[in-house]
């Protein structure tokens, strides 16, 4: 028999662009110092109550907008009770479907493996995350700069039909916060950290029918895009080989279990029939208070075109190949950097070749941002089009980008101060051409119009004395005129 | 006793006038604080290093007065009368008390309340029962029962306070003081010991309608740490106090206030309706047109169970905070849940307990819609059966208890079914947000007695304009507790 694999996501996103905490002033940095970033709040001290940051509800209406959510007509937060040493009030400050939360029954439209794949999205939630504890030896210890950061909930509906596009998706969502400009989305800080739902069902089945579903399966706290991926392959073969086995329903239990990276397994962790009641509840310290139209269209028009959608456009409209398109709408901070460098009126072509082959590899090697070079994309504009008019060469070209990199100087400035102007005029260059000739009277006897690397000599010996500025294509131009006089 | 008998504006006068110093007041405090701790046990904590402030155009600056022990104080004890902080010393000042500081006000004590104002007897606090200043074997009831016994007891002009189903106003009214809590959101609740955060109100017990107005100026105002609070800079509670109240429309209502609604009336309740409707013919002589109104009794009679739904879901939620981990003694126990349960389990008394219990009950996904939506859906019922009456009333004018301060022997028959309204009637004021506020309006062998007034969220002024032309025109202002005989 054939199945088919049902796969959900909650994909959790903390915000790190804010400046301070989601209900605290505290302020919302990684740090690695433990406990530097928190105040009264963090650590739930009696007395103290939960501040709404406007700029994570602001947030979290871009991500919903971006995710085709519907958006609620007042915000409310609810309070999630349980008791964990990672929760120093023992209550969560976050959002349930009723009353609506930031986003509600959306969709996203993503690709796998070059084809177009939609998932739905039953709600996205803004909450506060917890703390972060480390279990040494016989101790935990706690670190309460992590609690109360804004953290973005996505649940998916189980649309999902293997790894590969569960892992896109994701890649998919990265990009999409990173582009709101909310996350820098890094897994090394955890900022993002996923469950994973997985079930199978008879593939002869239909699917919308809720009583053929199989026993859906948690997997909590994978924190890698290729764990997820993992994870979801070995728990759908362990599925389908109990099927197989006959064991289905002793072996897939509802039940929350563990990625382990090391052995590639999944590790039962607990029973989901002793899940716990949260009593749920409106927090009483925060007001409902209403998202008006206007903000809500303020926060629409400042939503970027995603990556998704500018790769597209700039394969279509700049005719760039795939694979320089995605390389650069990867970051969003370079594909800016690109369209600013284009709408100077630059050549698409050539900004994109001189982003993604000198720039990000500049980048690479010194590990830093485009935001940390002195070049602008009117420096890059200037500097193209001195290449372009035959200012100076393309290989002047390559010195003076990297010179400006280094010695933070505009190009102009370093073509000029280091005269690196090329010579164009024709006058000049025969002049050079002629005194070339003069003082290469045997050679040039010897001059044999049909080896093509005869002329290389006489261009090479033009380029000595004006060290390298001579335009080479006029002065070769002239140098095989006068030769090929010379020798007739 | 020299000066702490005396109203705010006296002692300011005297202390511009250099006819008495801050450090003066604050030794004659700390002496009677000693006294009264002796006889009342009314102090988790008496300060005696307080120090004078410089006196300001602030009629608060260099006078001395109390904060409930439920209020987070920088460096000073705050317990909340609980074993579980028995030894908590915070390191951040509510923002009442800091606006209080700022006035240039002088703490000289912390007092006793039920645990986190979870009472309403002033038993349940752990260093034990705060007895009545009028009557030793009698109660204060609370849970502020420690601030209205030192007001009572002239300790001090006035104590903070704070009120969730009517904790400022009955100790008010069992001690012969006025207790005032003003509209949901007027002060700030950063830094108050939550129990039920949509029903918890700070506010203020006094000898007179005036000092409460005069503190309640300086503890309001809009707080960045507080969601709830509203910007109430242009109300000056002080300055509207102008004792005309011609024209002014009370009601009271019939279900509570007519003795025909009652079956065995005691000879104690017909004394106080009698003092009541004493109060309602000064009120009328005052110009005052005053009405009586019917309200469903089915409503009524909901009341005390809403109350009991809705504030012991909160506060098993908002004191899940209490384990024992970062603050308060660390219980014993193999891993981290077993702490937590020895610390909780020594930590609370049972009647906190028993509320977590039902607050759990009431909250869990199955009961859920049954007891605490119900409640959320009474509470709102309740609420807008006052607002049409505010639509055209000024205030809601009703009896406060069904008589004097209970003897602690007879605590378990408060809650009779025949006055339960009548007990339980100020938790309206919580669940509205409204503005309300006790002034003694007689005795009953010699035991004082009170009557309330309830107006609209954000009639603040009205109200206790109200309150002071009524208390002007009776004989119970600036009364100092005599035990009786």
């Amino acid at each position: 028999m054939a199945y088919k694999a049902m796969i959900g996501l909650e994909m959790h996103c903390e915000f790190s662009e804010t400046n301070s905490k989601v209900f605290s002033s505290a302020r919302n940095s990684y740090s690695v110092t433990p406990n530097e970033n928190i105040v009264p709040y963090d650590m739930g001290f009696p007395g103290v109550l939960p501040v709404v940051n406007k700029k994570a509800v602001e947030y979290a209406l871009m991500a919903s907008l971006a995710t085709n959510c519907k958006q609620p007509e007042y915000m409310y937060f609810e309070r999630k009770n349980y008791y964990y040493p990672d929760m120093p009030k023992n209550y969560q400050i976050t959002q349930e479907t009723k009353p609506i939360p930031v986003g509600i029954y959306g969709y996203v439209d993503y690709e796998c493996n070059g084809e177009e794949k939609r998932v739905r999205i039953n709600n996205i939630h803004l909450e506060e995350d917890a703390a972060s504890s480390d279990h040494l030896y016989d101790t935990t210890v706690i670190d309460y700069n992590r609690a109360g950061n804004p953290l973005l909930e996505l649940v998916t509906e189980p649309d999902f039909r293997n790894g590969e596009e569960a892992e896109s998706f994701l890649e998919h969502m990265r990009s999409v916060y990173q582009y709101l400009g909310v996350s820098e989305c890094d897994t090394k800080k955890g900022h993002i950290r996923c469950d994973v739902n997985v079930s199978i069902i008879d593939e002869s089945l239909d699917e919308e029918d809720p009583s053929n579903w199989g026993t859906k399966v948690e997997m909590k706290n994978v924190n890698s895009f290729g764990g997820v991926r993992e994870c979801i392959k070995y728990e759908i073969k362990r599925q389908i080989k109990a099927k197989e086995n006959g064991t289905y329903d002793t072996e897939v239990v509802q039940e929350t279990r563990r990625w382990d990276e090391e052995t590639g397994t999944t590790i039962s962790m607990r029973s989901k029939v002793d899940a716990v009641d949260y009593k749920y509840f409106v927090e009483p310290n925060i007001p409902k208070y209403k998202i008006t139209k206007e903000w809500l269209e303020q926060i629409r028009s400042s939503i970027p075109e995603f990556a998704y959608d500018r790769k597209k456009r700039y394969i279509n409209e700049y005719g760039l190949s795939e694979y320089d398109a995605t390389i650069l709408v990867k970051e969003k901070k370079n594909s800016d950097f690109f369209e600013e460098t284009v709408k100077l009126g630059t050549n698409p072509k050539e900004a994109c070749n001189w982003i993604n082959g000198m720039l990000l590899s500049y980048l690479n090697t010194n590990m830093i941002t485009i935001d940390d070079i002195f070049m602008t994309p009117d420096m890059l504009r200037d500097l193209i089009k001195m290449i372009d008019e035959k200012t100076i060469s393309s290989k002047q070209g390559k010195d003076v980008f990297t010179k400006c990199l280094e010695q933070k100087k505009e190009p102009e400035k370093i073509v000029k101060d280091e005269g690196m102007m090329q010579i164009t005029d024709e006058n000049k260059i025969e002049e050079i051409v002629n005194e070339v000739l003069s003082e290469n009277s045997e050679q040039a006897k010897d001059y044999d119009p049909s080896n093509p690397k005869a002329l290389d000599y006489f261009i090479g010996q033009i380029m000595k004395k004006t060290r390298g500025k001579a335009n080479p294509s006029i002065a070769s131009k002239i140098m095989k005129e006068k030769l090929d006089n010379m020798n007739k | 006793m020299k000066y702490m008998n005396k109203s705010l504006e006296e002692l300011h006068e005297m202390l511009v006038n250099k006819e008495v110093t801050s450090k003066e007041l604050i030794e004659e405090s700390l002496k009677l604080s000693h006294e009264v701790q002796d006889k009342y046990n009314a102090f988790v904590t008496i300060l005696d290093d307080a120090k004078e402030t410089e006196i300001t155009d602030n009629i608060l600056s260099g006078i001395p007065c109390g904060i409930k022990d439920n209020y987070s104080t920088k460096g000073v004890l705050s317990t909340g009368s609980s074993n579980t902080l028995k030894d908590y010393i915070p390191f951040f000042d509510a923002t009442a008390y800091s606006n209080l500081k700022n006035a240039g006000a002088i703490m000289v004590n912390k007092t006793v309340m039920d645990e986190f104002g979870m009472g309403g007897t002033g038993t349940t606090g752990h260093t034990g029962k705060v007895l009545n200043p009028w009557d030793k074997t009698r109660m204060c009831a609370g849970s502020s029962a420690g601030s209205a016994c030192a007001v009572a007891a002239g300790v001090y002009p006035y104590a903070t306070g704070s009120d969730t189903g009517d904790s400022i106003r009955k100790p008010a009214a069992y001690c012969g003081i006025v207790g005032y809590k003003p509209t949901y959101g007027m002060i700030s609740r950063y830094g108050l010991f939550p129990f039920a955060s949509s029903l918890d109100h700070l506010g203020v017990l006094t000898r007179n309608v005036k000092d409460a107005a005069i503190v309640v100026d300086e503890m309001k105002g809009i707080d960045k740490n507080d969601m709830t609070t509203w910007d109430s800079s242009n109300i000056h509670l002080k300055d509207s106090l102008t004792n005309n109240v011609k024209g002014k429309k009370l009601c009271y209502i019939k279900e509570i206030c007519d003795i025909n609604e009652y079956d065995n009336p005691s000879e104690e309740l017909k004394m106080h309706f009698d003092n009541f409707f004493k109060a309602i013919d000064k009120c009328k002589e005052l110009g005052m047109e005053v009405e009586e109104v019917s309200v469903d009794k089915t409503l009524l009679n909901a009341l005390a169970s809403v109350y009991v739904v809705i504030s012991c879901a909160e506060a098993t939620s908002n004191m899940s905070n209490l384990t024992g981990t970062i603050f308060g003694p660390r219980g014993e126990g193999k891993d981290w849940f077993m702490q937590v349960k020895d610390y909780r389990t020594k930590g609370f008394s049972p009647l906190i307990k028993r509320r977590f219990v039902i607050g759990s009950y009431v909250l869990q996904a199955k009961n859920q819609e049954r007891y605490f939506r119900n409640a959320q859906r009474v509470r709102r019922l309740l609420v807008d059966a006052w607002k049409d009456l505010f639509k055209k009333y000024d205030a809601v004018i009703l009896p406060v208890s069904s008589g004097p301060a209970k003897k602690f022997d007879e605590d378990k028959e408060i809650l009779t079914k025949e006055t339960i309204i009548l007990e339980e009637h100020l938790q309206i004021g919580n669940f509205g947000g409204f503005p309300s506020i006790t002034i003694p309006d007689g005795f009953i062998n010699n035991l004082p007695v009170a009557l309330n007034i309830t107006g609209n969220c954000y009639d603040d002024e009205n109200v206790l304009n109200i309150a002071y032309a009524l208390e002007n025109s009776m004989e119970y202002k600036n009364q100092i507790a005599k035990e009786v005989e």
